[in-house]
């Protein structure tokens, strides 16, 4: 979907206490460009995943163009431009986690989520699993985040339990 | 600490001391172990004697560069008439290392002290913390420390009633490795993406906002406090004796394969070998460590000989065909192909390459490309040349050092280690030479 083509059924997230929050915020930076990563992340917290209209609304809350605004929501790994499954699993497979198992980890939750593969969606749209870099957990194998959960020294065997505990 | 197990007799508790303490993450238990009397001290204090008794404290960055504090701080001019910002580096992404999330897990106090501080000595009235968007513990326990200084007025335009402003802000990352290179952390905070910018101007001419910047690391900032307090005599203190060069503690997150791992604190000049046998508690039962890479996963890799040898500092790691870098120590045992992991290593560099600069964005990707067809045994002898081609291609060659890091493992693994590369290669039928067409 163009920007131009934005639904007109979309309510906007900055009004109330998300625009008190946001006009906060403006005053710990010169710029008004430097509240775009809080903004973009206010959207996301709101409505699960940063669309179309949620880039064009920040885009005109801070004086800047939509396509400024996708440019740098396309940047950052953690901006979703999709929506995501009720649980979104990113578990962390880089070398200090690889060495310690991790792909086996991954495919443990696979398996157990029923997700065909990493990143599409279970058939219940209730999982979705992708692999990540580096989470900055690397003592304590294997980490993942669930949402903005952060779980730490998941292993084969605690991958049921785990799962079973998001519920 | 080597938390999460109980401190180790030999390590020095300075940034660690209060690990696993949950006391100690609030404003009054963490008043109560001393908190914010160094910065009552510091605000009392000339900007100009606070970076002298850095600069002869010795300490240096613990971000990966180890560039003096003090000498980084002298570079800032208290009332040129424009403002001046502090950036606190806290986007830790190097592979191996998760030291800096542990000081604000436990510790987030320190930090905010120590970033006070800092923005006093270099006259700056902000100071930003720049945290990974993925350490959710990290944030929650930053801002809950923020707020809870700024209701105390230790923080805000009259801090600690000495009429001065301090402000320190947590900025939240949002999921790219390269931000923790300087010049990308300053684009992404003023709203841009993260691409790193030609150096010069350095930040301390034309920083964030285009405005004089000092970019310090957690581990850095969190040991100002002590500095100030303790004295630069003291913190010189933990050092070997034949090396005035590297002074201070250093927290080292050890991960991989090994027996205890987690963050241990110990002076700079400790023996490796005792660090990595008896602090971590050696190898896993019936294995034996083949490689350690020391500095987080940009720096050299080591042979076990290597780092045995290794007195732990910045000149001990560099005597040893490495570098100190972050002091995230990844232990690779006999049971792994170290190919696999490099590789591993070359398709993060390629995820995480910002992709301004042809040879890391080409290189990153081929690099990978190439070691991945090695580890599925469909590689050849010549691919080990064309390897060290395109990694010298990498080299000094681009506007930051990602694609150097990315380059780093393939030179050190096929110098150090080409058995490993070697028998992969051997797993291939041979090939012939298909006969030439006339």
């Amino acid at each position: 979907m163009s920007v131009d083509a934005a639904d007109a059924s979309y309510a906007p997230v900055f009004t109330g206490a998300r625009k008190t929050e946001l006009n906060e915020l403006l005053t710990r930076y010169p710029t008004k460009m430097a509240a775009l990563l809080p903004a973009l992340w206010m959207v996301q917290e709101d409505r699960g995943w940063v669309s179309q209209e949620g880039i064009a609304e920040v885009a005109e809350v801070l004086d800047l163009t939509p396509a400024y605004v996708k440019g740098v929501v396309t940047f950052y790994t953690m901006y979703h431009q999709h929506p995501v499954a009720t649980h979104f699993i990113q578990v962390c497979t880089t070398s200090p986690c690889n060495v310690c198992g991790a792909e086996d980890v991954v495919t443990a939750l696979l398996k157990h989520t029923g997700c065909e593969e990493l990143g599409v969606q279970s058939p219940d749209g209730k999982y979705q699993v992708i692999e990540v870099e580096c989470l900055g957990a690397c003592g304590f194998n294997t980490p993942l985040m669930v949402n903005e959960r952060f779980i730490e020294s998941v292993t084969v065997d605690s991958v049921p339990a785990l799962l079973a505990s998001l519920d | 600490m080597g938390f999460p197990h109980k401190p180790h007799e030999r390590e020095s508790l300075v940034l660690s001391k209060h690990f696993g303490e949950r006391e100690a993450i609030g404003l009054d238990g963490w008043r109560a172990r001393g908190g914010y009397t160094a910065l009552q001290k510091a605000l009392a204090m000339q900007p100009a004697e606070i970076v002298q008794l850095v600069k002869d404290s010795g300490l240096r960055g613990r971000g990966g560069a180890g560039f003096p504090t003090g000498v980084k701080w002298s570079f800032m001019k208290p009332g040129d008439g424009k403002p001046h910002y502090l950036v606190c580096n806290a986007d830790e992404s190097e592979p191996g290392t998760f030291k800096d999330r542990e000081i604000m897990r436990w510790t987030p106090h320190a930090l905010v002290e120590g970033c006070a501080i800092g923005a006093h000595a270099i006259g700056a009235e902000v100071a930003y913390v720049y945290i990974r968007g993925e350490y959710t513990e990290a944030l929650e326990k930053m801002n809950a420390a923020c707020k809870d200084a700024y209701a105390a007025g230790i923080l805000g335009k009259n801090a600690m009633g000495t009429g001065k402003t301090v402000h320190v802000y947590v900025h939240k990352g949002a999921g790219a490795y390269i931000c923790g290179e300087e010049t990308a952390m300053m684009n992404s905070l003023e709203g841009k993406r993260g691409n790193p910018r030609i150096k010069p101007p350095f930040p301390a001419v034309s920083g964030v906002f285009g405005q004089p910047t000092t970019i310090n690391n957690v581990e850095t900032l969190a040991a100002v406090p002590h500095i100030i307090n303790n004295g630069a005599a003291w913190y010189q203190a933990f050092k070997r004796a034949d090396n005035p060069k590297s002074t201070g503690t250093k927290l080292y997150s050890v991960c991989g394969n090994i027996q205890r791992p987690g963050n241990y604190e110990v002076p700079m000049g400790f023996p490796f070998k005792d660090f990595l046998y008896d602090l971590c508690g050696g190898p896993l039962s019936g294995r034996q460590f083949k490689a350690i890479i020391p500095g987080g996963i940009s720096v050299p890799i080591q042979t076990r000989d290597e780092a045995e040898a290794t007195l732990m500092d910045y000149e001990g790691f560099v005597a040893n065909g490495t570098m100190l870098g972050s002091g995230g120590v990844i232990v690779i045992d006999d049971a792994q192909n170290l190919v696999k992991q490099i590789a591993r290593a070359a398709r993060f560099f390629a995820h995480e390459s910002c992709a301004q600069c042809t040879q890391c964005r080409e290189g990153t990707a081929w690099t990978t490309k190439i070691l991945e067809r090695i580890v599925a045994g469909e590689g050849t002898h010549e691919d080990f040349d064309t390897l060290l081609e395109i990694a010298e291609n990498m080299t000094g060659k681009t506007i930051c050092v990602l694609s150097d890091s990315c380059a780093t493992p393939v030179i050190s693994g096929l110098t150090k280690f080409r058995a490993d590369f070697e028998a992969l290669i051997k797993k291939k039928k041979v090939h012939m030479v298909p006969a030439q067409v006339a």
